[in-house]
């Protein structure tokens, strides 16, 4: 993908099976979670998964901007993905393009899927996430990321929403793709997790896989939605967790 | 609020027909509106199809023209998709710039025509990391009854399948040539309806959605894109259905897009 004419193609899967960064096939890059690191906004959380650094703020619920978009029945959920000008290569320009409106677009419609927004008629969720750092799948981190903040933030919600992108890389299916795998690989497929439900809430792709191979795919997105979801309820159990020397209970 | 009230009732209905299998205008949840699809359409454009699924209508024309490739990639032509949700297609849409739902629209059928490497980008480079042919594919949306994502793809797919690259009229070679497709994407959008999954969703089917999955397949029987919209959720096993479902409706579609009957 994205290679048509590209000069040197490097080998993503050696004979031994490993990957560029020696990893497993099934195997996830390390990923650090940190829930509540901002101070002004309702919620937060920050995503160091691989070489990415994404941040996340909830804001809300609060009054809807613009006002036109207010729902009487229900909050609205309204996401603003954008990359820094300097988290790639060569540098950005900064704002609106087209792929991170419709990122924006899709994580928002995950988001609708788990958010108890009936609670909160004529009001606003805003959610925003900062990728600060590149490096394949920040759309992934960017849900893992605002689905804690979410959480940081008070906001019922049906469950939290691990997201991982699974892909094909040397006609093999792997998991949690890294810049080389997704720039030279065959496939890039997406996905966000509800674990209660086992349902799917995002889901892209973009590449091509037999019927076989995706079928795989979501099996082995499923296992990788499900361990960073233990993440995510060990970063919101480290903010939470109740200190016992500090409050004098010991 | 009328207008909200009436959608509501209507949501529900469309909910309730769906629970016995049913549909608003009688088809079955794996039956696609009559499609058409009118090659040539605008003769100002180098290649043109205008598609008909139902009442919604898509008109797309392909445009060529020399220009510059990226650096990135010098041996390769560029393509460019834009949607055009225009305020004449429905009461939702309104000018400015493009909203969200029409920046989905050319990125969902963008990413199948190039994952599928529908045309070949190598061969529309003249001179390489000097001079290459840009192809625009431009969609308009003419009548939004529903499903955009398949009749723009549909539309697109059979613009390019039937451009000419005006190599003559830009000096570059002794005559034009057609562009040729190599492989020929076709997208196939499912919606939730509470249980069902029901193929070719009409506007109102749209509205009561609990979710919409597009898949794209190509002629030999790979899935090249997916994307997932609206408000809702899909088990893997539902992904597996639908997948196996778009790959009869495509291979119906790539008939079309090819000048046959579907």
């Amino acid at each position: 993908m994205g290679s048509v004419g590209a000069k040197d193609v490097p080998v993503l899967l050696s004979p031994e099976g490993l990957r560029i960064d020696g990893r497993r096939l099934d195997e996830l890059r390390p990923l650090r979670i940190q829930a509540g690191p901002l101070h002004q906004a309702d919620g937060s959380a920050f995503v160091e998964w691989g070489a990415n650094k994404v941040m996340a703020a909830v804001y809300g619920p609060r009054e809807v901007h613009p006002r036109h978009l207010q729902q009487n029945n229900k909050a609205v959920i309204q996401c603003k993905y954008n990359m820094a000008a300097f988290s790639v290569d060569e540098r950005k320009r900064p704002g609106l393009d087209r792929r991170s409106q419709e990122i924006s677009k899709v994580i928002a419609e995950a988001f609708e899927s788990v958010v108890f927004a009936e609670e909160f008629p004529r009001t606003s969720i805003d959610v925003y996430i900062e990728v600060l750092q590149a490096n394949a799948g920040t759309r992934c981190a960017g849900v893992v990321a605002a689905s804690v903040a979410l959480a940081d933030a008070g906001i019922p919600m049906v469950d939290l929403v691990p997201s991982v992108a699974v892909g094909k890389i040397g006609g093999s299916i792997a998991l949690d793709l890294k810049k080389e795998e997704d720039n030279f690989g065959e496939a890039d497929l997406p996905m966000a997790l509800v674990p209660q439900s086992g349902r799917l809430v995002l889901l892209q792709m973009e590449g091509h896989m037999t019927p076989e191979e995706l079928s795989k795919a979501l099996d082995l997105g499923v296992v990788g939605c499900k361990a960073i979801y233990e993440k995510m309820k060990q970063a919101l159990r480290d903010r939470y967790a109740v200190d016992p020397v500090a409050t004098g209970a010991a | 609020m009328t207008a909200e009230v009436t959608a509501e009732i209507r949501t529900a209905h469309v909910l309730d027909l769906a629970a016995e299998g049913k549909r608003l205008d009688g088809r079955s949840p794996d039956e696609y509106r009559r499609i058409e699809v009118e090659p040539g359409f605008v003769t100002t454009a180098d290649g043109s199809a205008l598609v008909r699924i139902g009442d919604t209508v898509v008109l797309a024309g392909v445009k060529l023209e020399p220009g510059k490739p990226f650096a990135d990639t010098p041996n390769a032509g560029v393509l460019t998709t834009n949607a055009e949700l225009i305020p004449l297609s429905s009461p939702v849409f309104e000018p400015g710039p493009p909203q969200p739902g029409a920046i989905e629209v050319s990125r969902v059928v963008d990413r199948a025509i190039r994952a599928a490497e529908a045309i070949d980008l190598t061969r529309l480079c003249v001179t390489p990391g000097e001079k290459t042919w840009v192809c625009y594919v431009d969609l308009h949306v003419l009548d939004h009854s529903g499903n955009l994502i398949d009749a723009a793809m549909l539309a697109g797919v059979s613009a390019l399948a039937h451009a000419t690259v005006p190599a003559k009229r830009f000096g570059i070679a002794e005559a034009d040539y057609p562009l040729d497709l190599q492989h020929v994407p076709i997208e196939c959008t499912f919606v939730r309806l509470g249980d069902a999954l029901v193929v070719d969703p009409t506007f109102d089917e749209e509205q009561a959605a609990q979710g919409r999955l597009t898949i794209a397949t190509d002629e030999t029987g790979r899935v090249v894109a997916m994307q997932k919209g609206l408000v809702g959720a899909f088990s893997p096993d539902d992904v597996r259905e639908v997948v196996r479902r778009a790959l009869v409706h495509g291979d119906r579609m790539r008939i079309a897009a090819r000048g046959g009957k579907p």
